[in-house]
Parts: C-alpha cells; structure tokens; sequence
C-alpha cells in the first residue's frame, strides 16, 4: 500500500517554491506534505497532494520536472518514542532508509505520519505489518 | 541514387575545376585591383601587382583579410561595385564591435542560392518537398539563403523565420514540411517539443539542414533519432555570401565546399603559412565569382581539415571537416585551449540536453570554468545522492576531456536561451 509522491526540480529555492506552490494553488490541488533537500545550486521538492495525477499535469505543463514515486506513508503514535517504534522494526529487518519525513494534519492534531522512502516497499510493508503498523492508504492521506 | 543540381559542375573533374579557379581568380584580382583601393594598397605594400597572380598556385602572395579589415573599411570600403549596381545588404551578427556589412549585385544573390540549392538537393530536395525555413530573415544570411535555394530547387517554401514554436509546429504539421532548414540548437528544441506534444506521428519531415553554428556528431545523431530525419550540416559565413559555401552530402562526412566560386585554404593561424592537405588549420576563402564584395583570402577563424579523398556521393568537390573551433570561439582557460564543441560532446554522451552554457570568469587571478546545464527529465531523481552523483560524474568526464576543473550547475530546463539565431554559449566575464 503505498502513496504517489511527486518530485520536482527547483533551482532557486524560496522563488521556486513560491511558484510551484502558486501552480498547484491556481490549479486547485491542496499540499499534504513537503520535504526539501537542497544543495547550494538546487534541490528536491518532494510533495505529498490530494490530487497528484492533477499536479503532476500542472506542474510539467508550467515546465517542471517532476518525477513519481511510490512511498510509504506510516502513522506514528504522536507521543514519545513514536518515531522511534517504526524505525526499529525497519532496523531489526534489514531495511534502508533512503529518505523520511513526518508531518502532523490539520484535523486531528493528534494524528502524526511518517513518508518514508525504501529501496524496496513490498519488503517494508511486510515488516512493518507483521509488527501491527498499519500503513495509510492513499484515499486516506490524500483525504486528511 | 544521388542526385545533383548541377552534376556538371558538382561533379566536374579536378582538371576542369582548376581551370575554372585559375581563369576566374586572374580575372578577380584585376576586379579587385582595380576598384577596391583599400586592398589594392595592402597588395602594394606586399608588392604584390594583378600580373603577379597567374593562377591558384600564386595565391598565397596576396595579402590576407580579416575581420578588423571589414570593421576598419565599414561601409564602403571592400565595396568592388558601384551602388547601383547593387541589389542587397546582409549583415553579421556582430558579436564584437562594429557590424560588418556585404553587398550583393543580382548576380551574387543568384550564386548564393544556386550553392543552397546544390545543399538542398544534396539533402533529397526536390520540387515536391515541402521546405521549412526557420533561419532569422533579415540581415542575418540564414533565411534569406535557404529561401532562395529553396525557390531555385522548386519546393514548396515556408519562410517561417525563427521563433514561434507554436506556429512552426502548426505549419510543419498542416503544411507537411519535409525539409528543415533551422540552426541546429533549434532543431534540437523543435524536436522536443514536438515529443513534448505528442506530434511524432503527424510531422512528415524527412531531413534536416542545419547551420549556422557548431554542433558535434552526437548532436546530429540525438536530433536525427528524435525527428526520424537525416540531419545535414551547411557552413557558410556572410562576409563570403552566407550558408551554402559549402555543404554535406549523403555520405555525412565533411562537407563540400563549392569550389567553382570559393577557393579554400588551410592555414597556420600564427604564421599565416599555407598548410599541406590534410592539416588542421585556419580556413580561408577567396570568392572568385562574386562582383561587389569579392573578399580575397579572407581568414574565417575557423579551424578545420581538408580533403581530397573521394567522395561516394561522385561530387569532386573538395570536402572541409566540421570546423573543430573557432579562434575566437577558442577559451584560453588556465593556460588550456577549450572549444565550446569538447564541452558539448561530453555532455552529449552522459545524456544531457545539447544545450548548455559555459561562463568563465577570474577569481582571485585564477581562471574559473562553469558549465550550466539543463536537467531533463531523464535524469532527474527524488533521491538528491543520485543527482549529486550524476554531477560528479560529468565533472569527471569534463575534467579529462578537458584537463581542468569545472564547475557544473544543474538548471531548470529551457532556462538557457535559444531559439533566436544563434545560442549564447559562452560568457566570459574575465576582465584581462
Ligand atoms: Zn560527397
């Protein structure tokens, strides 16, 4: 069970997400999680949205790369040692962590996710299913 | 089977096209000897009379010309015709100083676009194509020289110009173009965005003749595979009439430059010193046919090869390499010679877009090399390891291709301008 997140090339990095942002407003698609990783000429913008097949469209008919990934999304328990919990059961299989980022919703306060990005999603999905982590489906995430 | 536009001269023996040179430089020296005072006084100073040139054999007693001349006798100074016999101006693109200026009488124009028509049909043109010309019309020669090939050849004309993009690919595909005649960076573009839009399947093109401006094999291959065409390369400059000087056939490998009006040499760019066949060096054109702007050894700056060999194609005329750079083009960086064509290679075969930019500036006394580069989809990843890693990779392969360090910068894509003419490749902000 996995979820649609969506890449882009930016070069400048408070313009540029000004403008990707602008696109995906006008454009009526609604951010549910963002991460950033940067060097000093560029970086990455990944976004989770509600509509990515609308974004994605958006975005390269303004003349973005844009890239589809499958990740998973992971709710974590908003108390201490939430985080930690999951990346345990990844350690204890084996599992690499390309990338993570968490973020809380706007509704239910208690509520936090992690995304993360694994080589292989099935594997980590098996794992953390079998340890009772449930994954977010992607009605859910793109419904928050 | 080849075809020709005039296979009696294109593929004329070596004899006859000797005896036209011959016959047709005497004949030039005394028109320029006796109505272009600028340079009859540099043939005085090298003591040099019209009775002293009996034939090509005697050519490398005349004095060269070269870009300064044109900009020191601005306007009228080369001039071997009176105005009214006159019927064009064109004009270079003048990236340094004064513009340069050449005059046309009819009969100049007519063998200028007899040579792109040769180029044309050398390409399969016939009158049933459909020729989409989108060189600048104007003053730069690009449009002006295909068009008026392209009427000779009798196909269908489209004198699109540059820009556009939306129209051309309207045109091209409810016209259905056949022939593209367009620099080669806006080739690649238009090949884009046709891919971009889906059009692959309603374009009827079937080649390409692109000039104009440098591009490297890889280049031809990318624009050839996208646009399913065969992509042909014209040379050309307008102080010696325009595109068509010479021109490629079937065979793609060098072009043939039309030796029935342009005598060619190689030569050593610091000594002046004619070179033997087959050497690398400064090209040199003396124009033999033309009447009002007959320039006399004019050196090109280009740096390229001749030969004789013959050609499967059956033409005679002598071939010129692509030009491997132009010493003005040429980038003293850190005391290493860099042609802009080396950084294009590199980027072609790491699987860049052709399009690109190198900005070389001095930091602290120290000479600094930026490549920016477009990212294309292709290559672009979520994970910022994989991307940072790919552009470790073409530091690398620009380092030994090139012998020094440069800095490589990712940009958006279509961020560096194109389209218009000629690309901006190269901006040196070294204040020396
Ligand atoms: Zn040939």
């Amino acid at each position: 069970m996995t979820v649609k997140q969506i890449s882009v090339f930016v070069t400048n990095m408070t313009g540029g997400l000004a403008e990707v942002s602008g696109v995906l407003g006008s454009s009526g698609v609604d951010i549910r999680a963002l991460s950033i990783a940067d060097t000093k000429d560029f970086g990455i913008l990944r976004i989770i949205v509600d509509a990515p097949d609308k974004a994605v469209s958006a975005l390269t008919g303004s003349g973005y790369i844009v890239k589809v990934t499958e990740v998973l999304a992971v709710p974590i328990k908003d108390a201490p040692g939430g985080l930690s919990e999951v990346l345990t059961v990844l350690a204890e299989a084996g599992i690499f962590i390309e990338y993570l980022y968490a973020f809380a919703t706007r509704t239910n306060a208690q509520d936090a996710y992690v995304v993360l990005r694994v080589p292989d999603n099935e594997e980590a999905e098996k794992a953390l299913t079998s340890k009772g982590i449930k994954l977010l489906a992607p009605e859910e995430i793109y419904n928050i | 089977m080849e075809r020709y536009y005039q296979p009696e001269i294109e593929c004329a023996s070596r004899e006859q096209i000797l005896d036209w040179q011959n016959e047709r430089l005497v004949k030039q020296v005394r028109h320029v000897w006796d109505n272009v005072p600028y340079y009859r006084k540099k043939m005085e100073e090298k003591k040099v009379t019209p009775s002293d040139i009996k034939g090509v054999d005697d050519l490398y007693k005349l004095p060269f010309l070269t870009k300064d001349d044109l900009r020191e006798a601005y306007p009228y100074g080369l001039l071997a015709k009176p105005l009214r016999d006159c019927v064009r101006i064109q004009s270079t693109s003048g990236t340094t100083g004064r513009r340069v200026v050449a005059f046309y009488t009819q009969h100049d124009v007519d063998l200028w676009d007899e040579c792109c028509a040769r180029a044309i049909v050398a390409a399969g043109g016939t009158n049933e194509d459909v020729c989409h010309v989108c060189y600048g019309y104007g003053l730069f020669t690009g449009g002006p020289g295909l068009n008026g090939g392209s009427h000779k050849v009798g196909c269908l004309t489209l004198p699109m110009s540059s820009g556009n993009t939306d129209r051309q690919l309207q045109f091209m595909v409810d016209l259905g173009s056949t022939i593209l005649c367009c620099t080669p960076s806006y080739a690649a573009y238009l090949a884009e965005s046709i891919i971009e839009r889906g059009l692959q399947d309603k374009i009827k093109l079937k080649a390409g003749i692109f000039g104009a401006e440098a591009w490297s094999e890889e280049m031809r291959q990318d624009i050839q595979k996208k646009l399913g065409i065969k992509a042909y390369d014209i040379y050309g400059l307008t102080e010696i009439s325009g595109p068509g000087v010479s021109f490629e056939c079937s065979e793609q490998t060098g072009m043939h430059i039309n030796e029935d009006h342009f005598i060619a040499e190689i030569i050593d760019p610091d000594t002046g010193e004619v070179l033997p066949e087959g050497s690398k060096g400064e090209l040199v054109f003396t124009s033999i046919t033309k009447e009002a702007f007959p320039l006399l050894r004019y050196r090109t700056r280009d740096i390229c090869v001749l030969s004789r060999k013959p050609c499967s194609c059956g033409r005679t005329h002598v071939k010129m390499s692509k030009p491997m750079g132009r010493s003005d083009d040429m980038l003293i960086i850190k005391g290493v010679n860099v042609f802009p064509s080396q950084i294009e290679t590199v980027l072609m075969e790491q699987g860049y877009a052709a399009n690109y930019q190198i900005i070389v500036d001095r930091v602290n006394n120290s000479d600094t090399l930026e490549v920016q580069v477009e990212m294309t989809p292709e290559m672009f990843s979520d994970k910022l390891s994989q991307v940072a890693e790919m552009e470790k990779q073409l530091v690398g392969a620009l380092k030994s291709m090139l012998g020094i360090l440069s800095k490589v910068t990712l940009v958006a894509p279509k961020t560096i301008q194109r389209s218009e003419g000629k690309a901006v490749r190269i901006i040196d902000k070294r204040k020396i």
